[in-house]
């Protein structure tokens, strides 16, 4: 794998995090972080439905009239999403109930709207497909560690089992929306401390 | 009174950006100075008072199990069931709606359109209108409902968002830590607001 393929691929997962750099995301990342198991999910129909999203649009790319562009990758993005939303209906009940009207929602989340447009739109599939990978891998990463420490510390729980034994007293603001929020800020604080390159000067 | 209600809720006690964390990426990005924050905010309350009642039109005379009896006749219609199709058709609805807004307020009133006219666009891509729509199939609302819900929906978000960019404006002014600086220090400031709001969830309606 060449240098700039691996740039494709590996870029976004600290330096150009979706999420918490390009802020691309952010909803389902706040959203369905309140525990575990509902993170891992929706990274995993995010991953499907940002790869597969990517190729058709980089296939179609030299077709599509730049002037309709925005409402044909709706088209393709929302199709993608209701066959996603249909396997998950058919093999996760229980997950896809508790993501209500999350998993429809990708259709609109910015980072496959965002990488459609940024990337997808000039790059052939085999390149787009690995920035689509790369993406998903840094949007995983956020959500998993957000997702751990909102179960962990918000109700003492990991994927529903008991971890943290009776002496813990859950913090129910974790679980509720202002914990996404603080985690989330913490750790672009803790990113930005790491890699000083990244502060903004406003 | 039960419009009222709605309306209460969908603003305060569930707000859309701060609960629901809907549209939280444009609440980000468009939230340095309050005069975009107010334009943004008009925006989003403008098209989801439309496209709310309007997909909810669509959903319940088109996709709805059942919903093509008049059409196909009562027997035929109950075996049609064609909600799948209903993330399509509230994009394709919203995505046409912005543009035909966006071309009749150019049109009939240049002032308005130099205020919203960036924001438009911009808009069609918004969870915060794609989630107003989602809800309001979820929580089964008529007609009327919807459209309250839409409003009260669109001016929680614009609430929020001109709340947010009054207190970035005044931070704009402090010492924030390096890394923190810029969106670290949002998210701190906004999962404050969060907190805040919860208060709403005491509201017995």
């Amino acid at each position: 794998m060449n240098t700039e393929n691996k740039d494709v691929l590996f870029g976004p997962i600290h330096l150009k995090n979706p999420i918490t750099l390009q802020v691309l995301g952010i909803c389902s990342a706040l959203a369905v972080t309140s525990k575990l198991e509902t993170a891992l999910v929706m990274s995993g129909a995010l991953t499907a439905v940002l790869i597969s999203s990517n190729v058709v649009i980089s296939m179609l790319r030299n077709k599509i009239p730049s002037s309709i562009r925005v409402i044909t990758q709706l088209a393709i993005i929302a199709s993608l999403v209701i066959v996603a939303d249909q396997v998950m209906k058919a093999y996760l009940f229980d997950v896809s109930k508790q993501l209500t009207v999350f998993v429809g929602l990708i259709i609109t989340n910015c980072i496959v709207m965002g990488r459609a447009e940024a990337f997808a739109m000039a790059n052939p599939p085999g390149k787009s497909a690995l920035d689509g990978l790369g993406n998903s891998i840094g949007y995983a990463a956020i959500l998993i560690f957000v997702g751990f420490f909102r179960e962990l510390l918000g109700s003492g729980t990991l994927m529903d089992k008991q971890v943290l034994g009776d002496w813990y007293q859950p913090n129910g603001l974790m679980v509720m929306s202002p914990g996404a929020f603080f985690l989330i800020g913490l750790l672009i604080w803790a990113q930005r401390a790491y890699s000083s390159e990244l502060n903004e000067n406003e | 009174m039960e419009l009222v209600n709605i309306f209460l809720q969908s603003a305060f006690i569930e707000n859309m950006a701060l609960a629901f964390f809907l549209g939280m990426c444009s609440f980000l990005a468009v939230s340095k100075k309050v005069e975009t924050a107010v334009g943004l905010g008009t925006a989003v309350v403008f098209v989801l008072g439309i496209t709310t009642p309007l997909n909810n039109l669509i959903y319940d005379n088109l996709l709805r199990e059942g919903s093509l009896s008049w059409l196909l006749g009562a027997e035929k219609a109950a075996t049609v069931n064609l909600e799948f199709l209903s993330f399509i058709a509230f994009i394709a609805t919203i995505a046409a709606t912005v543009q035909i807004v966006e071309m009749a307020i150019d049109k009939f009133s240049p002032a308005l359109y130099g205020a919203l006219g960036v924001f438009l666009p911009l808009i069609a891509v918004n969870c915060a209108i794609l989630g107003g729509s989602l809800f309001m199939v979820q929580r089964e609302y008529d007609v009327a409902e919807s459209t309250v819900f839409g409003i009260g929906a669109g001016f929680g978000f614009m609430l929020a968002i001109v709340a947010l960019a009054a207190i970035r404006e005044k931070l704009k002014y402090s010492n924030v830590p390096a890394g923190l600086r810029g969106l670290g220090i949002t998210f701190i400031t906004t999962g404050l607001m969060a907190m805040g709001f919860i208060i709403f969830g005491g509201i017995q309606l």
